[in-house]
């Protein structure tokens, strides 16, 4: 057992290198099919990096009565955040409004001096909830428009003053559509791009053996069994893809790095060589991962052909 | 030690290769086919090695029906049996050596027979010197000779030649026949197929003369006669 996996893997790489045009043939199209696969994935992040700013500049706020008692308000945040689509809630107090108000208005002294005529606080308490996506605002605005709080119950006014959810509802709604669309389109291109570049090194691999297939007849004819014909051509199937996996990931990075400060420009704050260097595990199990394994099952399956009886 | 009982073979619904053809081969023996281009030769020789099966009859190797062989079986007997063919069906990537060493190690001898053996073999057909030389640096005769070697090398029961012959020149002929003689001295069964009459009526052995797939004359020590 030993000694056969011994000279298989021998012949394997004897096979790979005295076939070297062969050889180089399935790495440039295995090279092409991983590169593309790369691609997809840092543009898959980049796209993804792109929707998750663009869905966390997107919540709904909730402004209470100035006569709102922050027990209650508090009681309120505690049920939002039980939501199962709520990600967070931020309470902002009465006073903390105020501090904002003064703050944005620094250099505004009509407003200020204008603030300083009342005798009270004019600002009531805020909570500011983000969901999880932006389809399930919908959803956490209904709970709050029947709240007991908005609702008001016996003799309790409701101190929930307004949600903005509506206000925002339209910009929300085209927003929650472009994401969809946008995953969509993504998902479908990229499962379009990876089973065509498959398929096309698939067949690269079966044209490769297809060139040995006498040889395969003769191994047989010597009385090699199955495993002893199959396992050179896997090993060098498993090769061409390490080495394309290699390859790829060597082209990456300077591409990457190349490419770095424009995806920064462009998508906002996803940069392609950051995304390289704190990837590069997943990068390197997929892309290496990917390439041996397409390489060994593409060969096992051409070489299965030929050694039918 | 084989038996053809009744065998036909049709290729794809055409005419028929072998038709109805009977015929038993005792160890040891040396057996000429010998018969036109087309007149089944190869085709009897693909039954025997399972390249082809028999479309109605049986194929028997000793006692077995070759029908029920598995794929396991069926690699074994290949061990058990050499081939040589006309174009040589040598391995184009591997050099002389790893040929010959290849259908060794397929048989799962051990590393050490395969580094005595294999430059004995080689110096029995007088190819020692072209050891690592890769088949495309080979004449034909060279080759036809390389692939006798890693016929012979297992030790199998049986070598079956099919027009072995038939890419070489006079001298390179002669050798290869002398060669296909002193493994059959040595006891090896060996059926050879030629349309070449100087070959058969050197050898002096059994005469098998095939005609449009069939069987049409049977000599024990016969000469060529079509």
């Amino acid at each position: 057992m030993w000694i056969d996996l011994k000279r298989i893997s021998r012949y394997g790489f004897v096979g790979f290198f005295r076939n070297g045009f062969v050889s180089l043939a399935a790495i440039l199209i295995m090279t092409v099919t991983l590169f593309v696969i790369a691609a997809l994935m840092i543009a898959g992040a980049a796209l993804n990096s792109t929707l998750k700013q663009l869905t966390e500049k997107v919540d709904v706020n909730v402004y209470f009565t100035t006569e709102a008692p922050e027990e209650s308000i508090l009681s309120l945040k505690n049920s939002i955040e039980a939501l199962p689509e709520v990600s967070s809630v931020a309470y902002t107090s009465r006073e903390e409004a105020l501090a904002n108000f003064k703050d944005r208005h620094k250099n505004d002294q009509l407003t200020l001096q204008a603030l300083e005529e009342l005798s009270d606080n004019p600002l009531g308490a805020s909570l500011a909830i983000r969901a999880k996506e932006t389809s399930q605002y919908e959803s956490i605005s209904i709970f709050l428009e029947n709240a007991p709080e908005t609702t008001g119950v016996g003799d309790n006014e409701p101190i929930v003053e307004k949600v903005n959810f509506f206000q925002n509802k339209t910009v929300i709604d085209r927003l929650t559509d472009i994401i969809e669309t946008s995953k969509r389109l993504g998902y479908g291109i990229a499962i379009f791009l990876i089973i065509a570049s498959i398929l096309i090194a698939f067949n690269t691999i079966r044209l490769a053996i297809y060139t040995s297939r006498d040889e395969i007849e003769v191994m047989k004819l010597v009385g090699a069994g199955h495993w002893y014909v199959r396992g050179p051509f896997v090993i060098a199937g498993i090769l061409y893809g390490f080495v394309s996996g290699v390859v790829v990931l060597l082209v990456l990075y300077p591409m990457a790095l190349w490419i770095g400060p424009a995806s920064e420009r462009f998508f906002g704050t996803f940069n392609t060589f950051d995304y390289y260097i704190s990837a590069f595990p997943l990068l390197f199990f997929v892309i290496l991962g990917v390439g041996v394994i397409l390489g060994a099952l593409s060969s096992y399956l051409a070489v299965h052909r030929y050694l039918k009886h | 030690m084989i038996h053809y009982d009744k065998v036909t073979k049709l290729y794809n619904g055409g005419s028929p290769a072998v038709m109805d053809v009977t015929l038993s081969v005792e160890p040891g023996e040396f057996v000429s086919i010998v018969g036109h281009s087309g007149a089944g030769k190869t085709t009897l020789l693909k039954l025997l090695f399972a390249e082809v099966d028999p479309t109605e009859g049986d194929v028997y190797f000793g006692e077995r029906n070759m029908r029920d062989f598995t794929d396991r079986d069926l690699v074994n007997l290949r061990r058990n049996i050499g081939t040589v063919f006309q174009d040589f069906r040598l391995l184009p990537t591997k050099n002389v050596y790893e040929n010959i060493a290849f259908a060794m190690e397929a048989a799962g001898r051990l590393d050490e027979d395969i580094e005595a053996d294999v430059p004995h073999v080689l110096d029995l057909v007088d190819l020692g010197e072209k050891m690592w030389s890769f088949p495309k640096e080979l004449s034909g005769g060279e080759q036809q000779r390389v692939a006798i070697a890693r016929a012979i090398v297992n030790q199998p029961d049986i070598l079956i030649a099919d027009e072995p012959t038939g890419n070489l020149d006079p001298i390179n002929t002669y050798e290869v026949v002398q060669i296909l003689k002193k493994i059959n001295d040595l006891g090896t069964t060996v059926l050879l197929t030629t349309h070449n009459k100087g070959v058969v009526d050197s050898v002096g052995r059994r005469v098998v003369t095939m005609d449009q797939g069939k069987i049409i004359r049977d000599d024990e020590s016969g000469k060529y006669s079509l």
